[in-house]
């Protein structure tokens, strides 16, 4: 089987590396060769940050690359833009619409580029784009958009709702089980 | 039991399984979390110590105890600990001795891209590494087992793609290893010339029998079966050519071992193919070593020294096809930056206002050079804001009036101490800035020894650091809260102009620790607001400039209340909380 690659893009933050290690745990179970990969020290603050799932039969290299991955994850809609070169031919992009200004752009040097996922869109990129902050926000905090993402994309991986229901109870802690469950659903069914 | 582990998190599962007694380390990108899942396991005594020398030589008093020990750094850490490493050369052990050096191809978080494979070659010790978490958890016992058999210390290089990489780890129990009662061994353990003398040559036929070892261990292997490609790799780069080559495609000599070379081994290696290419990140170390023995090989000629490799450049140098792909879009960068309310900002903010030459050092702090802030000068190793502050002012004693050195708490402890002494003895009126924000925070919240806590979080002596300075010989120590721009202004003000020498401590904790709690988001009052872009000069993630008006995003904002006390309109406010 061939290997499937997902990116996980966004910033430094905004619980990414949480979202990867979730999805990570849900792919072992299933029984496949997994590997993730994850940067940490001075890109996490606040920087781009980027993280690499991949699974199948058997994974080699943990990176992904230019014209590679099947799903990009982005947590942030510039974030979107500034990845996906790496995605495949026939790839799809799971866009939050959320905007996060970078320092470059707060402090007056350059435009953020509100039409980032339009300009992706009109080149026939698919790009599955919605709002994960507000849903996040009903399941009780911004920090949750990272689940509300994982469950938009679990209705494209085609593995069971339970399994990462499960994945989440034994991931996070016990008192934002609820809240995250919550945020799952809305990003699943919605 | 399976479990996804990180590399680093699959060498600590080695050094439990292995039955490791003591970890000594000093936290540093791409190495810090080896030290902070070997601290899960009560079976291992886990500390942090203030550097990596003391770290080294601390593992080094656990193995001459008898016991497995094991310390932790980062490729540059290396450099510091050298000095211990040569001579454990010499020595050898008792119990086994591993150093892990994490080498940071790229320089994701780093200073330089040192390969520390020179290190080994040049003290003349082992050195592996492994390609995946799985042979990191493995090598770790092999390590133990070489430095035990071969009586040396044995160098684990592990590179940041596969330290911060996760992949399938099988878990075993621990085997206990029965510590050797102590004994005295003067001529082995007491490296006087008389002693060294006999020693010299026992390293060399000890790297000569490890060489013997090395052409048929389990760390080096062979895969594929062409007879037209040969590629020999190692380390990650082993991963990137498995992924850019089917089995039949290209035959591969793996090599986990990186001093000594199997001399034999890549003789016959490259006599069974047509082409032999070496893929090897940074130095040239395999292709020197090929060249030398006469083989045949490609490899700088096709790959550069600079960065680290992937499957696209494997591909790439190697003619294979790349896929499809968008053109990279112009977009705006994304670099890091202070957090919001990083208790670093009012004084960097205050740095840059005065106009000053800012010597700086390792950490966080090192964003205050980036936009808009662009308070600091040079960047070089830890330690050197300090030491290089006091050769800036001896060179012209005119300059301390307009020049500081800003060091964290941890790089201060680390190896700022002794240039403070240096600036005391040898009298330059220099001033040192020590950012105590009462954490090791670039690394990811590492205690270290003046915050009062120990690696496991359990309470420990906590180093005053006003009554160090002091004992260092600097009468004027004054420390100020860096939320309080004023008090910060005057505090510079003053030292700088001070007829002698003089240290500030900078002191408010870092505001991510769990412990620290924040205010309610100040919120800005845009008919008062002038759009005079004064607060955009902090370079806040919270402030931003939209629609000819400021603006504090609430979701970021910590309450620190810096930007208000710039805002000469009083378009800022806080709210109560």
């Amino acid at each position: 089987m061939k290997t499937t690659n997902i990116m996980i893009v966004g910033v430094g933050g905004q619980g990414t590396l949480l979202a990867s290690k979730l999805l990570g745990r849900i792919l072992l179970e299933k029984g496949y060769d997994v590997k993730v990969s994850e940067l940490h020290g001075m890109s996490q603050r606040g920087g781009s940050v980027v993280t690499y799932v991949k699974y199948g039969e058997k994974v080699y290299s943990p990176v992904i690359e230019n014209g590679e991955a099947d799903y990009i994850i982005a947590f942030e809609k510039l974030e979107a833009a500034r990845w996906a070169q790496c995605l495949k031919v026939g790839g799809k992009i799971i866009a939050n619409t959320q905007q996060i200004d970078p320092m470059p752009v707060t402090a007056g040097y350059a435009e953020y580029p509100a039409d980032a996922l339009d300009v992706l869109i009109a080149d026939g990129v698919d790009v599955d784009a919605f709002d994960a902050l507000t849903p996040a926000l009903k399941a009780g905090s911004s920090k949750a958009v990272n689940i509300v993402l994982m469950g938009r994309l679990a209705r494209y991986l085609g593995i069971d709702a339970e399994i990462w229901i499960d994945a989440i109870e034994k991931s996070v802690a016990p008192r934002f089980v609820e809240m995250n469950k919550e945020a799952f659903a809305l990003g699943y069914n919605n | 039991m399976k479990r996804l582990m990180l590399g680093n998190e699959a060498a600590a599962r080695g050094l439990f399984e292995a039955g490791c007694t003591v970890m000594s380390s000093y936290p540093g990108t791409p190495s810090t979390e080896i030290t902070e899942f070997a601290a899960k396991y009560n079976e291992i005594k886990c500390e942090w110590a203030p550097n990596e020398k003391v770290a080294t030589e601390a593992a080094f008093g656990a193995s001459l105890a008898g016991y497995r020990s094991a310390c932790a750094m980062k490729h540059v850490g290396l450099n510091v600990a050298a000095d211990p490493l040569f001579t454990i050369s010499y020595t050898g052990v008792r119990g086994g001795m591993v150093i892990f050096v994490a080498d940071d191809p790229a320089m994701h978080s780093s200073q330089n891209e040192q390969d520390s494979r020179n290190y080994a070659i040049a003290a003349k010790v082992p050195m592996i590494e492994p390609s995946d978490s799985t042979e990191a958890k493995e090598f770790v016992k092999i390590a133990f087992e070489l430095s035990e058999k071969y009586d040396t210390p044995v160098l684990y290089r592990i590179c940041t793609r596969t330290a911060h990489s996760q992949s399938i780890v099988e878990e075993c129990d621990r085997a206990e290893f029965a510590p050797i009662a102590y004994e005295k061994q003067p001529q082995k353990y007491i490296m006087m010339p008389a002693n060294a003398k006999p020693k010299h040559p026992i390293v060399e036929a000890r790297t000569a029998a490890l060489a013997e070892y090395a052409e048929t261990s389990p760390l080096n292997r062979v895969e594929g079966s062409s007879t037209k490609l040969g590629i020999i790799t190692s380390g990650i780069c082993y991963q990137y050519v498995r992924e850019v080559f089917a089995e039949d495609e290209a035959k591969i000599l793996k090599l986990g071992m990186h001093n000594p070379l199997p001399d034999k081994l890549l003789l016959d290696f490259a006599a069974s193919v047509e082409r032999v290419v070496v893929i090897e990140e940074l130095d040239s170390i395999i292709e020197r070593h090929c060249k030398a023995l006469g083989i045949k090989v490609e490899g700088r000629n096709l790959f550069s020294p600079v960065g680290e490799y992937s499957q696209s450049v494997v591909a790439k140098a190697l003619g294979k096809a790349l896929p499809a792909a968008r053109a990279a879009a112009q977009l705006p960068a994304r670099p890091p930056v202070m957090c919001s309310g990083c208790p670093h900002r009012g004084l960097f903010y205050t740095l840059a206002k005065n106009k000053l030459n800012v010597m700086g050092d390792i950490g966080c702090y090192t964003l205050g050079a980036q936009k808009p802030l662009n308070a600091i000068d040079m960047v070089l190793c830890m330690g050197a804001s300090v030491s290089g502050l006091h050769g800036f002012n001896k060179a012209d004693p005119e300059n301390a009036a307009h020049t500081v050195a800003v060091i964290g708490d941890s790089t201060f402890m680390h190896s700022g101490m002794t240039g403070l002494c240096n600036i005391a003895y040898n009298d330059t009126k220099s001033t040192v800035i020590i950012l105590d924000n009462s954490i090791t925070g670039m690394t990811g919240h590492q205690q270290n020894p003046t915050t009062g806590y120990n690696l496991r979080g359990e309470p420990a002596t906590k180093i005053n650091l006003e009554a160090l300075c002091h004992a260092l010989g600097i009468n004027r120590v004054r420390v100020v809260d860096p939320y309080d721009l004023k008090a910060v202004d005057a505090a510079v003000k003053e030292e700088i102009a001070a007829d002698e020498a003089s240290v500030i401590i900078s002191r408010r904790p870092c505001v991510l620790l769990k412990s620290v709690k924040t205010a309610p988001a100040f919120k800005i009052d845009a008919d008062a607001c002038r759009s005079c872009k004064r607060c955009m000069q902090l370079g806040c993630p919270s402030l931003s400039f939209r629609d000819g008006k400021a603006k504090i995003d609430d979701t970021l904002c910590t309450g620190c209340g810096v930007c208000e006390q710039l805002c000469a309109f009083g378009a800022i406010k806080g709210q109560e909380a």
